[in-house]
């Protein structure tokens, strides 16, 4: 076989496997969305679930979902933008130092059952916290924290180092050219990581598991007060979430259409994965944009 | 004399937003290893209690293969095979894939790949866990069940799987691994009149090889814990499976299925603890291989 045959296999054989890929990737989408788009009605996003009974909605799942993103990201974002900073800017190479980064790196590797064991064991036992909202954003908390401390360690690295110069030169203190000239110019960057980021938060399930629970107490939409156990924003509350459900519904269920719920379900999820996508790429340029005047 | 007075305040002012700054950063990053070193006490106080209160040996654990808790045998032997060997077989499918997306993205059609192959990739990474777990449950199982014999559950099945969700992350490390490579080497293998085919694989791959396995390693570790994709379509049943399409179990799916099932300090309960000490030492161990490995990539 002469070399240029041989090239001409390889070239084929990569281009064929990477279509491949695009194929399983377009297989998948084309498969959730044509099977769960069609049970998808205003009706079946805003009822509550049925246990025997067709015709059940994911209603307070849903709800459940967007209320502990928001409330992990209201813990994750300062913490994980702290540390981060912390790594960018205070810590002095040495054996300190790279005693930290092997720990984000170790605790971003950690299987998500194991965290949600843990979360188990101290949050909701030891603590007393229960199945709750609160126990169940406090784990997405530990997975997210490392990938924030990433995220923004680099966005801080990426600052021209002329701007931080420019600020000392003016006599700044170190923290004020931090929040003043660093972080405006990094929160670009920030802002697109914390996007994704929630994008894997609103479909985490392995954590959630033993820590926000299984199950959801009847809500009261009307009922605002958060110390009540019906109010959907107490936040003392068990809640499970839209990809909890779809486990639940696909090895548990025994509604007669638990197939299509998991579908529908399945296709909001995949939805909403694909805006926080779109979305962390439209914000990241019209941020990019306007904070460098690049057109 | 007022400037003077004003120069000390100013640097009170600085000094206080320095020390704020400062505590509140290191408070931060504190808080991390913290939750590290809790983690790994917890989890090791109550997986380490199955050999200590409850008495069960290390070796009958590791090594048994009878796996009957009301007879108090707890052989974890055959959740430990599951969980390798779909890893492995995970790792095995999705790696050649990945490698040829990789190459595909900076070699072969640099623009098209990065305009088309990225978002995928990207996008496939995104896909929640359980929304794989449900394709692989409603596509993939009926399908192996058609072809092969069995009931489509199984090993394979949990590979397959695996390795879909793996692919993006053994990927974008290649991807990068490749994009950071000297032009001058690739350049001074077309010039000796070498073939692209031979560029790649005489230059490109021996020379970027230490950063596809690490991605390789971390892609592993990934598909060694992920839980609920692999529970749903690897049938759960508690014994070393003799084909690639009998059902089986890995250690998360055990976890996951049994840990509300039984009371909290139990033996049944204690022992899978355990396992997830498991988990958590196979992450060490994975993430100890990458460090060497990058070392490797660095010379």
């Amino acid at each position: 076989m002469s070399a240029k045959l041989k090239d001409r296999i390889a070239t084929g054989v990569i281009v064929a496997f990477s279509l491949l890929i695009i194929a399983i990737l377009l297989g998948m989408l084309g498969y959730i969305l044509v099977r769960g788009l069609s049970h998808i009605s205003w009706d079946f996003l805003t009822s509550v679930p049925e246990t025997i009974r067709a015709g059940g909605g994911i209603g307070p799942q849903l709800f459940n979902s967007l209320y502990l993103l928001v409330l992990t990201l209201i813990i994750t974002i300062p913490l994980g933008i702290g540390a981060g900073i912390y790594m960018a800017e205070y810590a002095k190479g040495g054996r300190l130092t790279a005693a930290v980064r092997l720990v984000v790196e170790v605790l971003s590797s950690f299987p998500s059952i194991v965290v949600g064991l843990f979360g188990l064991l101290l949050i909701v036992n030891t603590f007393n916290f229960g199945f709750s909202v609160l126990s169940g954003a406090l784990v997405l908390t530990i997975f997210n924290m490392p990938l924030m401390v990433r995220v923004t360690e680099q966005a801080f690295r990426n600052v021209p180092k002329e701007q931080k110069e420019a600020g000392l030169a003016m006599g700044l203190s170190h923290w004020k050219i931090i929040t003043s000239i660093l972080f405006p110019v990094a929160l670009p960057a920030i802002i697109t990581g914390t996007i994704l980021a929630a994008g894997r938060i609103f479909g985490e399930a392995a954590a959630l598991l033993f820590t926000a629970g299984m199950t959801t107490p009847r809500l009261d939409f009307t009922d605002w007060n958060p110390m009540s156990l019906n109010s959907p924003i107490n936040p003392m509350r068990p809640a499970e979430t839209l990809s909890v459900h779809i486990w639940k519904v696909n090895s548990e269920g025994i509604a007669p259409d638990a197939a299509e719920i998991a579908a529908g379900a399945s296709a909001v999820l995949v939805l909403m994965v694909l805006i926080f996508n779109l979305l962390a790429r439209w914000v990241g340029r019209l941020l990019y944009r306007k904070f460098t005047s690049i057109k | 004399m007022k400037a003077k007075q004003e120069t000390p305040l100013l640097f009170r002012k600085h000094r206080a937003e320095e020390w704020i700054g400062r505590i509140y950063t290191t408070f931060c990053v504190t808080l991390l290893i913290v939750v590290i070193f809790s983690i790994v006490y917890f989890v090791a106080s109550k997986g380490v209690s199955t050999f200590a209160v409850n008495g069960i040996s290390l070796s009958e654990f590791l090594f048994g293969t009878e796996w009957l808790p009301d007879n108090n045998q707890f052989g974890a032997l055959p959740f430990i095979f599951g969980s390798f060997i779909t890893s492995l077989l995970a790792a095995v499918i999705a790696s050649p894939l990945s490698v040829c997306a990789a190459l595909f993205m900076t070699e072969i059609m640099p623009s098209w790949g990065k305009k088309v192959l990225q978002p995928v990739v990207e996008l496939l990474a995104g896909i929640p866990s359980v929304v794989y777990g449900f394709i692989g449950l409603s596509v993939l199982v009926p399908f192996l069940r058609d072809i092969f014999p069995g009931q489509g559950i199984g090993v394979a099945a949990g590979s397959l799987v695996l390795s879909i969700m793996i692919l993006p992350t053994i990927t974008s490390i290649a991807t990068d691994a490749l994009g950071s490579l000297p032009r001058n080497l690739k350049e001074a293998s077309y010039g000796l009149g070498a073939t692209r085919w031979q560029t790649i694989a005489g230059v490109v791959l021996p020379t970027v090889m230490p950063s596809v396995l690490t991605g390789v390693v971390l892609g592993m570790a990934r598909a060694f814990g992920e839980a609920l994709a692999v529970q749903m379509v690897i049938g759960n049943a508690p014994h070393i499976p003799r084909s690639l399409f009998e059902s089986a179990s890995t250690l998360t799916s055990v976890i996951t299925l049994n840990m509300s099932n039984t009371v909290m300090g139990s033996a049944q309960n204690n022992a899978l603890w355990s396992m997830a000490l498991i988990l958590l030492f196979m992450t060490f161990v994975f993430v100890f291989v990458v460090r060497l490995l990058e070392r490797r990539a660095k010379i």
